[in-house]
């Protein structure tokens, strides 16, 4: 009895061992994910926060751009991820209501998720080269608000699908059959139970990718960014500022480079920070919407 | 009870892609009466009971025979609308599944797509429902409160109410109790008494003293055939097929 104990408590002790090795290695990793971030962040804050004030939020960019604030990029941003959305947030759900609900497992349905696949690995110039050829030059639209929605559009519509599939899926089934079961249609069944229900889904996926459109600059390059402007758009088929292109043309165009890096570094600042927000508020909408689901 | 059946099942056989599930079945339905269908794990009540208002209509690669009339006409002909036979002919399902809305809207939800829009007679409407299922006393002052704190009893007659605000003719309860306490379950039974007076009801039971006590008339299902169908009475205490009697009796295996 005693040796078999003996036996046994060895065995767990090893057990045990690897178990803390495993653990500490785990540990270790998120420590240095978190140190990446913190870093990255870290740096950024400590070259930037200097160039932060009231003036630099809110006045357009003087003298060459050596001088003055980036409000009319932070204005120009803001339309092009709001036109994005709003290209992509209809047509992405249509998309997500179609395969869930709708398409039943044949070739056409998987070349259509296979297309939805390929579109999220295309790399952004591409869609960026698409828009220019497509959106500004074919349909005439020029370098404008339009064009690179339409564009940023293009590259969060699949996230936007895929997450609005999956929300849609998790609907519980027998909300849909307690709805039919009523004599209700299922179109009608969709828009008042299925779509309420994964509306916390859809949103939380959807600004995930509206982070993401944030910060692209290839896409909006040749569609919608100008260089220079100290006019806000007064339709959408004007061109804007967008941050991550101020950033790119201050860093690398300019005539200024070094004289004006805590400029760049303080649009830095205000673009991640912008993600970051947005980020966050993806975060609190999923929490908010577990606290609320109860079956 | 030779009263003109409300629905006729007539030679129904069913299939789930290449299986089997439901053979040559035929049998009527009395208004104003309950019906048990009772019968061992898989033998078919619950796909039989998805039939009569086209629920299976659902799943993928079925096949029908037969005919299922309602109103002197068969529910699956090409013209008919599934959505039509579900408003007349309602269902409770085995687990409660209210919406995640609030208690007034679940049962406004119905009546309101279906065009009821005037206010006052959707109160009417949901307190009449909640009344005949016995839930108004319990519910009155929390309408506004999301059905999903009610408890699991109260869910269920919350689904029941759903069910009848829709005025269906028929009420099919798919193993209504299963997932309640004894004294819920008493109060659903009950309610069933009481429903039969305005409604037909059809329910699918694993309780035997459930089926003697609600039902006028009860249907055995074995391996997805009828195998007898009679008064309950007569189902209970002299059943005429010796599988009946063994699985009532409680010796089947
Ligand atoms: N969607 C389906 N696809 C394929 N087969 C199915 C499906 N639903 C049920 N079946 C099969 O049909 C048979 C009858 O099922 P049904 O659900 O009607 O049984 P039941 O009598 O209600 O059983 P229980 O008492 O367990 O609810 C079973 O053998 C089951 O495996
Ligand atoms: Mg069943």
């Amino acid at each position: 009895m005693i040796s078999a104990n003996k036996h046994g408590f060895t065995l767990s002790k090893w057990r045990y061992l690897k178990q803390d090795i495993f653990l500490v290695s785990v540990w270790f990793s998120a420590l240095l994910l978190a140190g990446i971030v913190i870093a990255i962040f870290g740096y950024i804050i400590i070259n930037g926060i200097g160039a932060i004030n009231w003036e630099f939020l809110t006045t357009p960019p003087r003298e060459m751009m050596t001088k003055g604030g980036i409000m009319p990029a932070i204005v120009g941003t803001f339309y092009l991820t709001c036109g994005a959305l709003l290209v992509a947030l209809p047509l992405g759900v249509a998309a997500a209501i179609y395969l869930a609900e709708y398409a039943k497992d044949g070739s056409v349905v998987r070349f259509i998720r296979i297309m939805i696949n390929c579109l999220a690995g295309v790399p952004s110039v591409v869609f960026g080269l698409f828009g220019l050829g497509f959106f500004v030059i074919f349909l005439g639209f020029g370098s404008s608000i339009l064009a690179g929605s339409l564009t940023l559009g293009c590259i969060i519509l699949p996230t936007i699908i895929s997450a609005s599939e999956e929300a849609i899926k998790s609907v519980p089934q027998t909300f849909r059959e307690a709805s039919l079961a009523l004599g209700i249609s299922k179109w009608q069944t969709i828009q008042k139970i299925v779509l309420p229900v994964a509306l916390s889904g859809i949103m939380t996926g959807s600004v995930l990718s509206v982070g993401r459109a944030a910060g692209e600059t290839a896409p909006i390059m040749f569609t919608a960014a100008t260089f220079f402007t100290t006019q806000l758009p007064e339709s959408i088929f004007d061109e804007v500022m967008a941050l991550p292109y101020h950033i790119y043309v201050l860093a690398t165009a300019g005539t200024y480079i070094e004289e004006t890096r805590p400029l760049q570094y303080g649009a830095v600042l205000v673009l991640i920070s912008l993600i970051f927000m947005i980020n966050i508020g993806a975060i609190l909408l999923r929490i908010y919407s577990r606290k609320n689901k109860r079956w | 009870m030779n009263e003109q059946p409300i629905i006729s099942v007539r030679n129904v056989n069913f299939y789930y892609d290449s299986f089997h599930a439901l053979k040559d079945i035929s049998l009527d339905f009395a208004p104003n009466s309950v019906t048990a269908l009772i019968g061992p794990s898989g033998c078919g009540k619950s796909t039989l009971l998805r039939l009569l208002n086209r629920m299976n209509d659902l799943i993928d690669k079925i096949r029908l025979e037969g005919e299922i009339i309602f109103e002197g006409k068969n529910i699956y002909d090409p013209g008919v609308d599934p959505v039509e036979v579900r408003k007349r002919i309602g269902m409770v399902f085995q687990k409660p599944n209210p919406f995640p809305k609030t208690i007034y809207k679940n049962i406004s939800y119905a009546p309101k797509l279906s065009g009821v829009n005037n206010s006052d007679e959707l109160d009417a409407v949901v307190e009449q429902s909640l009344r005949q299922a016995v839930l108004w006393d319990e519910v009155k002052d929390i309408l506004n409160r999301s059905a999903m704190t009610l408890s699991g009893g109260q869910q269920q007659r919350l689904c029941i109410a759903r069910a009848l605000a829709m005025k269906p003719d028929i009420i099919l309860m798919d193993e209504p109790t299963s997932a309640l306490d004894p004294i819920s379950t008493a109060k659903i039974e009950e309610l069933i008494d009481e429903l039969k007076k305005d409604y037909t009801i059809i329910i699918v039971t694993h309780n035997m003293q459930q089926a003697a006590r609600v039902s006028d008339k009860t249907g055995f299902f074995y391996l997805g055939s009828l195998i007898e169908y009679d008064v309950t009475k007569k189902i209970f205490t002299m059943p005429q097929v010796k599988q009946t009697e063994d699985y009532i009796t409680g010796r089947f295996g």
